[in-house]
């Protein structure tokens, strides 16, 4: 009998209970990016526009681009982080302390690293849903244009992932989920708002720009748009993923540490 | 019954488990063997479930040797555990899922096929009476029924052995004695039961033999009898007088049996013959509001062992 790899098991589990959840997160995965598009990149586009004739500057800065076309790559990024700070917080608080479902599965052949392989597999899959459904959207209001802008796709899965494996870390070593309100008041919403998404980095004061060249998401929502925009070089894109990749690596590392100390004391 | 060549399901040398600075399992030996039911019986905190925990391969050993079905934890973690049952002090229970996905997923786990699953989840639903929930929701269900689908749940690989951390705490009496008799069945069937209670009665009714734990040792083993028989007397005589009378009998308790415990609440008379220990106090002028003679049971040996009861 062939044997079914173990991480796959606990994608199994992820599956059975997101059939429960999974209209709810399509129907806000569609309605995001078109209620933000509309607004920002319409609406408030519209004023960045006009500014563009009076001021040479503005029109510098975004590359010559409407900026509906600069900030929807940039919200596809964003949108990956948030989706990835979702899934590595409560639900991983959860399974080690609410439901327990984790310690279940550890009196079974399951083991620690298998869990956190199937909920990577079972996060990425989320990631890739909400992303194409993102790339739809944004498609449809016409936003992106170059020939590699397909690629925004897995670049915006990866920055997820970049997120994904230290936000487990830390939630692993959390007693109780009071860790995340920091968690997303001074990480994700600052790196949402300052990270390149709305506006280029270069705006920012001088001292802050180097500490957003430092975050995944920086890179995440540049990867994106030079791909959207068909301005990447494969120096930039190869900075890109090998930043992003080692995130993700670094923090699966801390990660699987993390859960092996509380789940098998 | 188990011949001096049958190799034990479990063998536990010097077992300790640190976590820190604290001792939570000092040096325990014990055998287990195959299709005995055995018990870690003592109070919250004896270090029972450390013990189950590191036998169910979830906690690592930190000294001493186990072996449990004749492969080594350290190692063999996944293989062992391919064929235990366990039952956690505290459910697992997936909430939202129905009561027969739950038993489904949990068969997942062991990689069964499912087809093998479909029969199995019939067929456990039935011994633990739930074929009526199968499709609700676990969130609503009992206390009792949520205990009972925990242990259909563990049965889903037909383990070769079943550990059951105070499977019956917090339970109601009908409930209790509902999982009893299942497990009951389980033993008759062969399978190796391994079980931690505070419960005097339970170890009574499940356990061939059991050891006794407190403070991280174990301080007693035999079956319910022979610990009865070696640490308590035949009978036992209780006298409860009114309130402020018990600290005024300096004296007139002394000899009336083997050894005389007073607790807050009452006085044991430990004797071969509860009734004339009785009548010896009536001559002595002692005028008890209650007063009833009893076989001894394990909660005197527990009391007699540590000078404790078990559930404070």
């Amino acid at each position: 009998m062939m044997r079914t790899p173990p991480a796959v098991l606990v994608l199994e589990h992820e599956l059975l209970k997101y059939r429960r959840g999974f209209r709810g997160t399509i129907v806000s995965s569609f309605l995001n990016p078109v209620l933000y598009l509309a607004a920002m990149g319409i609406g408030l586009g519209g004023y960045v526009a006009s500014s563009k004739a009076g001021a040479a500057g503005s029109a510098g800065l975004l590359g010559g681009v409407s900026y509906l076309a600069f900030l929807a790559p940039g919200l596809l990024a964003s949108t990956a982080m948030q989706v990835a700070a979702g899934e590595s917080t409560f639900p991983i608080m959860g399974g080690i302390l609410w439901d327990r479902a984790f310690l279940g599965m550890l009196a079974t052949p399951i083991r620690v690293v298998d869990i956190l392989g199937g909920k990577l597999l079972y996060i990425t899959l989320r990631l890739t849903l909400a992303t194409c459904v993102f790339f739809g959207v944004m498609t449809a209001f016409g936003a992106g244009g170059g020939p590699l802008v397909i690629l925004a796709i897995p670049a915006a899965i990866l920055t997820g992932l970049a997120f994904v494996t230290p936000i487990i870390a830390y939630s692993a070593s959390q007693k109780d989920p009071s860790g995340f309100n920091g968690l997303f008041r001074f990480g994700v919403i600052p790196l949402f708002l300052f990270s390149g998404t709305f506006f280029p980095v270069s705006q920012l004061p001088g001292l802050l720009q180097p500490v957003a060249f430092a975050t995944p998401l920086w890179h995440g929502v540049d990867l994106c748009r030079t791909l959207a925009l068909g301005t990447a070089t494969p120096a930039g894109v190869l900075v890109h993923v090998a930043y992003l990749v080692g995130f993700a690596s670094v923090g699966l590392l801390l990660a699987s540490v993390a859960l092996r100390r509380r789940l098998r004391p | 019954m188990v011949s001096a060549s049958t190799p034990p399901l479990i063998r536990a040398r010097a077992l300790t488990k640190r976590f820190g600075t604290l001792t939570a399992v000092d040096a325990i030996d014990f055998d287990v063997a195959p299709g005995e039911s055995f018990g870690f019986l003592g109070p919250n905190g004896a270090g029972k479930t450390s013990a189950m925990r590191m036998i169910g391969c979830v906690s690592p050993v930190s000294d001493g040797e186990l072996s449990v079905l004749g492969m080594d934890p350290r190692i063999d973690g996944p293989r062992i555990r391919a064929r235990l049952g366990v039952v956690p002090q505290q459910d697992t229970l997936d909430q939202e899922l129905t009561v027969s996905d739950n038993l489904a997923i949990y068969g997942r786990y062991f990689d069964l096929p499912r087809d093998v699953i479909r029969r199995r989840v019939a067929e456990l639903l039935d011994f633990v009476q739930l074929t009526e929930r199968a499709r609700d929701q676990v969130e609503p269900l009992s206390g009792g029924m949520k205990r009972r689908l925990t242990i259909a749940r563990s049965l889903i690989n037909e383990p070769d052995l079943l550990l059951l951390d105070e499977p019956t705490t917090g339970l109601d009496p009908q409930a209790r004695h509902l999982l009893w008799d299942r497990l009951y069945r389980l033993k008759q069937k062969g399978v190796t039961l391994v079980l931690t209670t505070h419960y005097m009665d339970e170890a009574e009714q499940l356990c061939d033999r059991l050891v006794v734990m407190d403070k991280a040792r174990i301080v007693a083993q035999g079956s319910p009898r022979q610990l009865i028989v070696q640490h308590s007397s035949r009978e036992v005589l209780e006298m409860r007088f009114p309130v402020g009378v018990q600290e005024t009998l300096d004296g007139a308790l002394d000899g009336l049996g083997d050894r005389v415990d007073r607790l807050p609440d009452r006085v044991l008379v430990y004797t071969d013959d509860g009734d004339a220990a009785a009548a010896v106090a009536h001559q002595r002028g002692l005028r008890p509001e209650m007063s009833l003679v009893r076989r001894s049971s394990l909660e005197d040996v527990f009391l007699r062992l540590t000078g404790r009861s078990l559930v404070d």
